[in-house]
């Protein structure tokens, strides 16, 4: 099959569990070999997309293709694809090897040509020697790898991948997330992974799906997700950003905070009021009388790499991000680039996610905390 | 060392109660059955009642096939039930419990009393029966009566300890198993039923022990025409006042039980190696 062909179809699925809406009209094309992200709070449907493609799930409307076959009602054990569980679901009464040859087992392939197979999946996930070992005398890593041994061995077309490090500590969390990376790369197909973690999403995938209560919000590539958000929430959910509301002037010329910038977004009508999206590590701190934008330095956290200041610019807090060290109760300039500025349609999400007020006042809460004691 | 001794005193005075309960209330009549089974009427040492228990070959025999009967009935209609329950939404899993428990609120005398009324040749199946004019069907005293009486009065003993352990199993399990390549069939053969395996055993246990001892049952069921070795015990100590040969034949049965359970935690513990199979 050829890359860019379209490997999974959703068309407005639609699924409600006890009357609640839990995936409401969602469209969505897979590519075939792309790594697919689907990233949102929990609740958002992820986990229940993931479902309906590996079939444990029927949607109540809507069409499931592969390859543009219509998929519905084709049970699990049919479809061209495999899921390694949130805690991996190892069988408990199984060893190392028998979990893995269980898929070809249940295939019937002769036991000769499983154990071939097996040997060449425990080399593959580097766990040689281990054929004998009971699955809960495994570590996290291993059952992961395990898990994914299991699921591989199949030859799947798709890999679907729900939250698979979430129980792994951070150490092993970002090892495994370059594994995995790696591993995609390595075989071709596609992977379909599930989390909540931006950062996971942004490291390591092609394509991010952001999800929020049942809809798709935006795709794209973590690029345009992280620098060209759609919304106030996609901004808000990726990264940290300063929302501010603005009105455009023309092409490329916009105003917020009372101040016009240039900026490179441009096909709104004139006068129209947009969002405005600046990230945190765009803005430089200057001279007050350099600045585009002047007000006062009301915090500053320490972060190892950088420093998060914020600063009090007609009553918004801004966070800004940088390796200079800035004091609290200095009047500072904001120098704001056309490049740092990005121009979003209002939605339904606007003003709902604002300045960082209520980050300053959970910083002043922790240091009046620590006075107490 | 002083602290260690401290703490095996404390040990010691806690399990102390314990150990004087299980004394005098297991051991001594442990030794007692014994005691008497290998002992005349006038206490002289005798093998005589051991020899007796030829007599007994066929009511062991008969036991044995009775209860075993009753055991695979149970497992066979218990299984898919505990199964079907474990997937119902919690409030009907509630209430499921609730109606299987019931009945075991009512004295088991009562309960088998109530099979009786239905069973016997005036009772309510039969009356059914002449009503729309057919001929009444003999069952009170017919080994059928009595090995259903011992599956309606054990089955909750082996319901229970399955649908307690499928209840807690992982859908996820399921699922992978599916998502495998697994169909029903497959993955009751090779996750369910192993997974599910201690408590299917403890089940067996739960209704095998109760059922090859019992003697109420074919009592009032077996209409007097039946005769377990639990009616013999019952009969040689109640009537014959033989206590030694009712020593002989609880002593002999209460080895074969122990027997069958050692066997059956084997075959537990060859299936499922790393966890010990916990029976009764």
């Amino acid at each position: 099959m050829l890359k860019e062909q379209n490997i999974i179809e959703l068309r407005d699925i639609c699924v409600s569990f006890d009357g609640e809406q839990v995936l409401n009209n969602l469209n969505l094309s897979i590519r075939n070999g792309e790594f697919v992200t689907l990233l949102g709070r929990s609740g958002c449907g992820k986990t229940t997309t993931l479902r309906i493609i590996a079939g444990f799930l029927e949607p109540d409307a809507g069409d499931i293709l592969f390859d543009s076959n219509r998929m519905n009602g084709v049970p699990p054990y049919e479809r061209p694809v495999n899921t390694i569980f949130q805690r991996y679901a190892l069988f408990p009464h199984y060893n190392v090897y028998d979990n893995i040859a269980f898929g070809p087992r249940v295939r019937k392939v002769p036991e000769k040509e499983i154990k071939q197979q097996v040997t060449e999946m425990l080399k593959f996930v580097n766990l040689q020697g281990f054929e004998k070992r009971s699955v809960n005398l495994l570590s996290g890593g291993q059952q992961q790898r395990v898990a994914i041994a299991r699921a591989l061995i199949n030859r799947p077309q798709v890999l679907l991948l729900d939250e698979p490090l979430a129980a792994l500590d951070l150490k092993l969390r970002k090892d495994m997330q370059n594994e995995l990376r790696n591993l995609q790369r390595q075989l071709g197909i596609t992977f379909i992974y599930v989390t909540h973690d931006q950062e996971e999403a942004l490291s390591m995938s092609d394509t991010v799906v952001v999800m929020n209560e049942g809809r798709v919000e935006q795709i794209g590539t973590p690029l345009e997700i992280y620098n060209e958000p759609i919304n106030a929430f996609v901004a808000d959910f990726i990264g940290e950003a300063n929302i501010l509301d603005g009105t455009m002037n023309n092409d490329y010329r916009v105003n917020f905070s009372g101040h016009d910038f240039q900026c490179l977004d441009k096909g709104f009508k004139p006068g129209e009021e947009v969002d405005i999206v600046v990230r945190p590590e765009d803005v430089d701190i200057v001279p007050p009388e350099e600045g585009m934008l002047i007000g006062e330095v009301t915090s500053v956290t320490f972060r190892g790499v950088l420093f998060e200041i914020i600063v009090d610019i007609g009553g918004f807090k801004w966070m800004i991000q940088t390796t200079d060290y800035h004091e609290t109760g200095h009047r500072v300039g904001l120098s704001v680039l056309p490049d740092a500025i990005h121009v979003m349609r209002k939605s339904k999400y606007s003003g709902l996610y604002g300045d960082f007020s209520s980050y300053s006042d959970e910083i002043d809460q922790l240091s009046e905390l620590t006075e107490d004691e | 060392m002083k602290h260690t001794n401290r703490r095996s005193l404390r040990t010691g005075l806690l399990n102390g109660p314990y150990l004087l309960w299980s004394a005098i209330f297991i051991v001594v009549p442990l030794f007692m059955i014994a005691y008497y089974a290998f002992t005349d009427s006038s206490g002289a040492f005798t093998w005589e009642n051991i020899r007796m228990l030829t007599l007994y070959k066929e009511t062991f025999a008969i036991s044995l096939w009775y209860s075993l009967l009753a055991t695979v009935i149970t497992f066979i209609i218990s299984f898919p039930f505990a199964y079907f329950m474990s997937r119902r939404s919690a409030s009907a899993q509630r209430m499921m419990t609730l109606l299987i428990m019931l009945p075991m609120w009512m004295n088991l005398l009562i309960r088998t009393y109530s099979w009786m009324n239905i069973l016997e040749r005036n009772g309510i199946i039969n009356n059914i029966l002449g009503l729309i004019g057919l001929e009444p069907l003999k069952m009170i005293g017919t080994g059928g009566a009595v090995v259903l009486g011992m599956v309606y009065n054990y089955i909750p003993y082996m319901i229970i300890p399955i649908y307690t352990i499928l209840v807690k199993m992982d859908p996820a399990l399921l699922e992978a198993a599916e998502d495998l390549g697994a169909s029903f069939l497959v993955k009751l053969r090779r996750i369910i039923l192993p997974l599910s395996l201690p408590g299917i055993l403890s089940g067996i246990i739960m209704v095998f022990v109760p059922s090859i001892s019992t003697f109420y049952i074919s009592q009032k069921l077996g209409g007097g025409k039946i005769m377990l070795i639990g009616d013999v015990i019952d009969r040689q100590i109640q009537t014959a006042y033989n206590y030694n040969l009712g020593a002989s034949l609880s002593l002999v049965l209460m080895v074969f039980i122990l027997l069958s359970m050692a066997l059956l935690n084997r075959a537990g513990k060859d299936d499922n190696e790393d966890e010990g199979v916990m029976l009764i």
